[in-house]
């Protein structure tokens, strides 16, 4: 390319990338879209406290269950005088009594009519006396609360009142079972966090792509600079919002954190330690998103409509939830094959090498899959723009080969 | 400036063929119906898309790529982000032929000015009409004051002033030197503002050259008034002269008007009047690319905002 070419030719994949990257991104900066996304993370929160905390309720609910008791008065008594010393001592795994009858002499009564007529929440019957107790209930109550019944009626039977010694303590911070769960909870939460994050930008990268085909301004963009830099641009663009979003919600988080009297050392220290683990998230978290946001930025290049974009994009991100699950089983198995295959795929490696960096603290691990990482992001964005360049302008209805558009018609349900 | 360009889509031929020159400075206009090809020889003239088969040369490079800053490009789509403003729509357009924002603004709003639309600069392209929207679109497609200044279908979706407006901006981009190339199937603006066209048919170009050498491809009309219907002179009429009442229409002989007319006063036609009629564009174009073709052209504007 000789001087005057050099002066008068396209911008250069780089330069072309940032004009799109810097318009996408002031774009998207000063929209409303961006406020909803800053608030995206709230909504799992708020959404996931409150279901736990109504399954927990309902959970608790449904598990508290009497024991309903029939036997002579003396019995009795005893039974339930010893139920509440019991429970005072061990907490609620001794289940709260009910008195059904207090039985005469020779009085019979029949638990097995009392439990079929399923009133109140009585999960089983004990007859019988102190010396003898009789458990009617269903299979698995019979299983769960024989030994407790047995344990109530030989305290009861006691003539005199045991003495319990006094439990001398000493409270650590921590302890290696504590320590180990509270890793797995680091990389369970890192995971779910990678995950939501990913999946928001690339769909809201892919949005911002159709919106663009809708405007019809491709044809404009492929006119003057190179596809692959508009590709690349999108991209970088979303990533470079996502950097301002992480770290609006870090010190958001920091913030809440410092105010309720909380800081990270009294959480289980990663494998890497805090700093290296943010790092590493931050770095799994441009890699995931760099994957996946190619991914959906060729299908969004090879879809003429919004619709054709979600007929496409639901097999791929339930394609990528199973990756997910796929990861998130991998943290469990530690040096197995399925540990080294989510490292290794491609999609499912951020994940898995993060959730590694809470439990594990080799670091060399994390710059072999970096670099893997690193190629394939090159490989996939070198691909993907490749084709985003061969298809985004052959997608509009005229472009569209008639083979695709039925495919498309077909999938999408439409007749005409 | 284009060679025997070919390209096929899957197994449609788009364009077999295609020949195109334009002199630097000129007003060239491909005129033809709709999927004739123009977009696709547009496309591949500006390095969109690769021909399959042809070579091309633009602004004297092979490679419309080394000289995209100096080429302007108004796609037949227009397309602009509603949500920008209208000087930064400009100004984004600049940027995308290497034009710094900041110089991109001040030009851009320049053009505004120029084009009685300063007061829309800070507006966004949303809360502007379709007219003024495209507008802003042509301004962004001249910021970086480009060479070669291509259009496809530039007057659709414009009304009467703004496409009047618009013949003069593409007139003024002439008289500065800039060469223009537009796409149309509105025949006046081609035979208003052309030096030379080329007429796509089917993907192929029969006809690449000066608009007058498109009329003359067709003899000029001849058309004769006369008071007595019959007589001896008749004989001297060619062959395929049509009478509609007093008048008579033939196509000018090779030989001249002299010979005929000396042969109607010797015969005492009684001549009332007589005029030759030069071929219009519109004939031209039927004669060339055919009565099918010709039949999706538009003779005259069309009130695009009806």
């Amino acid at each position: 390319m000789d001087a005057i070419s050099k002066q008068a030719g396209r911008l250069s994949l780089w330069q072309a990338a940032f004009v799109v990257a810097r318009r996408d991104f002031l774009a998207i900066l000063f929209s409303r879209a961006f406020i909803f996304f800053l608030l995206g993370p709230l909504f799992p929160i708020v959404v996931g406290a409150l279901a736990g905390g109504i399954g927990a309720q309902v959970q608790s609910e449904a598990l508290s269950a009497d024991v309903g008791i029939a036997m002579p008065a003396e019995d009795l008594d005893a039974m339930m005088q010893a139920r509440d010393e019991l429970a005072a001592r061990i907490g609620p795994a001794i289940p709260p009594f009910v008195e059904l009858e207090r039985l005469e002499e020779g009085e019979a009564f029949d638990p097995v009519a009392v439990l079929e007529g399923r009133e109140g929440r009585l999960a089983a019957v004990v007859t019988g006396t102190l010396e003898e107790p009789h458990l009617t209930a269903p299979e698995a109550n019979i299983g769960r609360w024989s030994g407790t019944i047995s344990m109530i009626a030989a305290t009861a039977t006691r003539s005199e009142a045991t003495s319990y010694p006094t439990v001398e303590s000493t409270t650590v911070a921590t302890s290696g079972a504590r320590e180990n769960r509270g890793r797995y909870q680091t990389a369970q939460s890192g995971m779910v966090l990678l995950f939501l994050l990913i999946m928001l930008l690339a769909g809201m990268v892919l949005s911002n792509l159709v919106e663009e085909k809708g405007n019809k301004i491709i044809e404009i963009l492929a006119a003057a600079i190179p596809m692959d830099a508009v590709f690349m641009g999108k991209l970088f663009a979303m990533l470079a919002i996502s950097a301002i979003g992480i770290a609006v919600w870090g010190a958001a988080g920091a913030t809440i954190l410092t105010l309720g009297g909380r800081s990270l050392s009294e959480f289980a220290n990663p494998g890497v330690g805090w700093p290296l683990f943010f790092t590493f998230g931050a770095i799994y978290f441009a890699m995931g998103y760099l994957l996946l946001g190619s991914i959906f930025l060729t299908i969004g290049s090879m879809a003429a409509t919004v619709r054709e974009v979600q007929t496409l994009n639901m097999p791929v991100t339930m394609a990528q939830v199973l990756v997910f699950f796929f990861a998130s089983l991998a943290v469990t198995m530690t040096g197995t094959w399925i540990e080294f295959a989510a490292m290794a795929f491609p999609l499912s490696s951020p994940f898995a090498m993060l959730a590694r960096a809470a439990v594990d603290e080799a670091i060399w691990p994390h710059l072999v899959a970096l670099a893997w990482q690193a190629l394939c992001v090159a490989v996939f964005i070198r691909v993907g723009s490749t084709l985003f360049r061969k298809k985004v302008l052959k997608s509009g209805p005229q472009g569209a080969s008639t083979k695709k558009r039925r495919l498309f018609s077909f999938a999408s349900g439409k007749n005409s | 400036m284009a060679r025997g360009l070919v390209k096929r889509f899957d197994e449609t031929l788009a364009v077999d063929g295609v020949d195109i020159t334009a002199r630097r400075g000129s007003i060239t206009g491909i005129l033809g119906p709709n999927g004739a090809g123009k977009t696709t020889t547009l496309r591949m003239l500006l390095g969109i898309i690769d021909p399959d088969e042809g070579n091309r040369s633009v602004l004297g490079h092979a490679d419309p790529k080394d000289v995209a800053r100096l080429i302007g490009y108004l796609p037949e789509e227009r397309g602009l982000y509603p949500a920008m403003k209208a000087i930064e729509a400009i100004a984004f357009m600049g940027a995308l032929r290497g034009l710094p924002l900041a110089e991109g603004r001040r030009r851009g709003r320049e053009l505004l000015e120029q084009y009685g639309l300063e007061h829309a600069a800070e507006r966004q392209i949303r809360k502007l009409s379709k007219g003024m929207a495209q507008i802003v679109q042509l301004l962004g497609t001249l910021v970086h004051e480009p060479q070669l200044v291509v259009f496809d279908e530039p007057f659709s979706g414009l009304d009467a002033i703004n496409q009047g407006k618009l013949e003069v901006l593409i007139r003024s981009l002439a008289d500065r030197g800039v060469t223009v190339i537009f796409s149309t199937h509105v025949i006046a603006h081609a035979e208003r503002l052309c030096e030379s066209i080329a007429i796509i048919a089917g993907g192929k170009v029969p006809f690449a050259g000066r608009v007058d050498e498109a009329r003359d491809r067709i003899p000029a009309q001849v058309r004769l008034e006369t008071s007595d219907s019959d007589g001896p002179w008749r004989a001297a009429l060619p062959e395929a002269t049509r009478r509609v009442g007093q008048f008579w229409y033939f196509p000018l002989p090779e030989t001249g008007i002299e010979p005929l007319l000396r042969a109607l006063i010797d015969g005492e036609a009684g001549i009332q009047s007589l005029s030759i009629e030069r071929a219009g564009l519109h004939d031209a174009f039927v004669a060339i690319a055919g009565e099918a073709a010709a039949a999706d052209m538009v003779t005259t504007p069309e009130r695009e905002d009806a």
